[in-house]
């Protein structure tokens, strides 16, 4: 464009083809951003499952158990109490497991350790398990999310 | 041989071949004290070449899903013919390309080789490095075992703490929230297309750079006539490849790689569990670090100083105003030894068990 009022005929055939050029760009990549994004799967969301049965989790012991997609983690206190966490570390996502030689909560990936209430209490962890409610009925442990 | 000039003279005719040939002939290669380090470029293309090769023999057999990949993986090593043995070279070369691109990176530093003008080949050099790493994580998933599995969970969290676009990058690595059949699939595409087609693209830019400015001189060796390109330098460098090839033979050979047991999603990580060699200083650093630093979580923190880290070393050829006056530059020379001891001290260590 030049400085004057007047529009030079150059300048605006190089403005219609560079706006031109710029919008089929932008046409052709947007799908491909998107397509690469995927798309959210609506989940029945998942509040209170089946976790396993008391008589297969005996005093000082754990099991992983599935929350919708993701683990969760039963525990059996000394004490025979049971309780349920989020199976997954705080740190960095991998799945967590009791250890009954520590007696509570260990992340084998970087070495996390949680206490039986689902604090981080040592190594890396920076946030406690997310911690359910755990109700039983006979001899199946029910757990259920929030509240 | 009568037929062989025909065709030559019936192409030279076409094509103009000849200027190309006359070229060749005149090629050089400096001749030096430290002119070994000239050959870790070339071999670590032999080994991505082995690389492209074995991959596409295990394409032959692979099978991208959840529910096929392991057992296909189990296929080749045990019912197809040399299976074992094409996987096993594939794996190891891995590893060997790794390592002789690091040696090459290390030794291109400390010559300072660079500083101006060959910023671009250091650029495009160490952005090379960094797919073959993204070579390594993708393709350290395909088998869909539990190691694998979990490492893929790690590092695709990982990816979750960039700032404003985290979860949005790892949506698009795992193909959802999760690491799944759909993450498999990314990454297949990803190992197989994306990041063979830009590598290939890079190792043409690199070696035409290379091609267009010689080969960096360090500056207080003493000058020896150079070496013709061709044949002498090839035919050494083809020696360096045939080392590079009876090695890779032996590791395959005599300790092939395993396979391990397949990925559960609903399994506890297993005891033990950590990455392949050329990880192990980040992955034992963000274990030791505590859970706050500074009222910072601590793995945010390591990542952060990992990224600030690699930029400044990738960097270097801006940052270093010494060598490009042709200067001996300590601090270069503190920061290249520091990075060499810090990760061979983490690596050896974590070898060794301290960490546990």
């Amino acid at each position: 464009m030049d400085t004057g009022n007047k529009i030079s005929r150059k300048g605006f055939i190089n403005w219609l083809l560079g706006t031109s050029l710029g919008a089929t760009v932008v046409a052709a990549l947007y799908p491909v951003f998107r397509y690469v994004l995927p798309p959210e799967v609506a989940e029945a969301p998942t509040n209170r499952v089946l976790a396993g049965k008391l008589s297969e989790l005996p005093p000082n012991s754990g099991k992983i158990f599935r929350f919708g997609a993701k683990p969760g983690i039963l525990v059996r206190t000394q004490g025979g109490e049971v309780r349920a966490f989020s199976g997954i570390c705080t740190h960095l996502n991998c799945t967590v497991q009791y250890r009954a030689d520590f007696q509570h909560i260990w992340c084998a990936c970087h070495n996390g350790h949680y206490d039986l209430q689902g604090k981080n209490i040592q190594g890396p962890p920076p946030r406690p398990l997310e911690t359910y409610k755990v109700d039983i009925v006979g001899d199946d442990i029910y757990v259920t999310r929030g509240a | 041989m009568k037929l062989i000039e025909k065709l030559w003279q019936a192409l030279d005719e076409r094509y103009e071949l000849q200027p190309l040939v006359d070229f060749a002939k005149q090629k050089a290669v400096p001749r030096h004290r430290h002119d070994w380090m000239y050959y870790f470029g070339g071999l670590t293309l032999f080994f991505f070449l082995i690389q492209v090769a074995t991959g596409i023999l295990l394409l032959l057999y692979y099978r991208p899903t959840a529910e096929a990949a392991f057992e296909s993986v189990q296929f080749i090593m045990t019912r197809v013919p040399f299976g074992w043995l094409i996987r096993s070279i594939h794996s190891w070369s891995a590893n060997l390309m790794i390592a002789s691109a690091f040696i090459h990176m290390f030794t291109v530093y400390f010559a300072g080789a660079y500083v101006k003008p060959r910023e671009l080949t250091w650029w495009t050099g160490v952005a090379l490095l960094l797919l073959a790493l993204g070579f390594g994580f993708s393709g350290y998933l395909l088998p869909w075992n539990e190691l694998a599995f979990f490492a893929t969970r790690v590092g695709t969290d990982m990816v979750s703490k960039v700032p404003f676009i985290g979860h949005w990058l790892l949506r698009v690595l795992r193909g959802g929230e999760d690491v799944t059949g759909a993450t498999l699939t990314r990454f297949f595409g990803i190992h197989v297309a994306v990041l063979p087609m830009i590598s290939t693209f890079l190792i043409l830019l690199h070696l035409a750079f290379i091609q267009r400015q010689g080969m960096h001189e360090p500056q207080e060796e003493p000058k020896l006539p150079p070496r013709p390109f061709f044949p002498n330098f090839v035919l050494r460098e083809f020696m360096v490849w045939l080392v590079g090839l009876a090695l890779l033979a032996a590791l395959a050979a005599f300790f092939p790689w395993e396979l391990g047991k397949k990925a559960d999603p609903f399994a506890p990580a297993p005891a033990g569990i950590k990455p392949e060699w050329y990880f192990l200083f980040m992955f034992e650093t963000l274990k030791l670090l505590p859970a706050k630093v500074l009222g910072i979580e601590g793995e945010i923190l390591g990542l952060a100083a990992f990224s600030v880290g690699g930029l400044f070393w990738f960097l270097a050829p801006l940052w270093d105003r010494k060598r490009v006056r042709g200067e001996k530059s300590l601090f270069a020379l503190v920061v290249g030894w520091g990075v060499v001891l810090y990760i061979a001290a983490f690596t050896a260590l974590s070898y060794l068990g301290v960490f546990q």
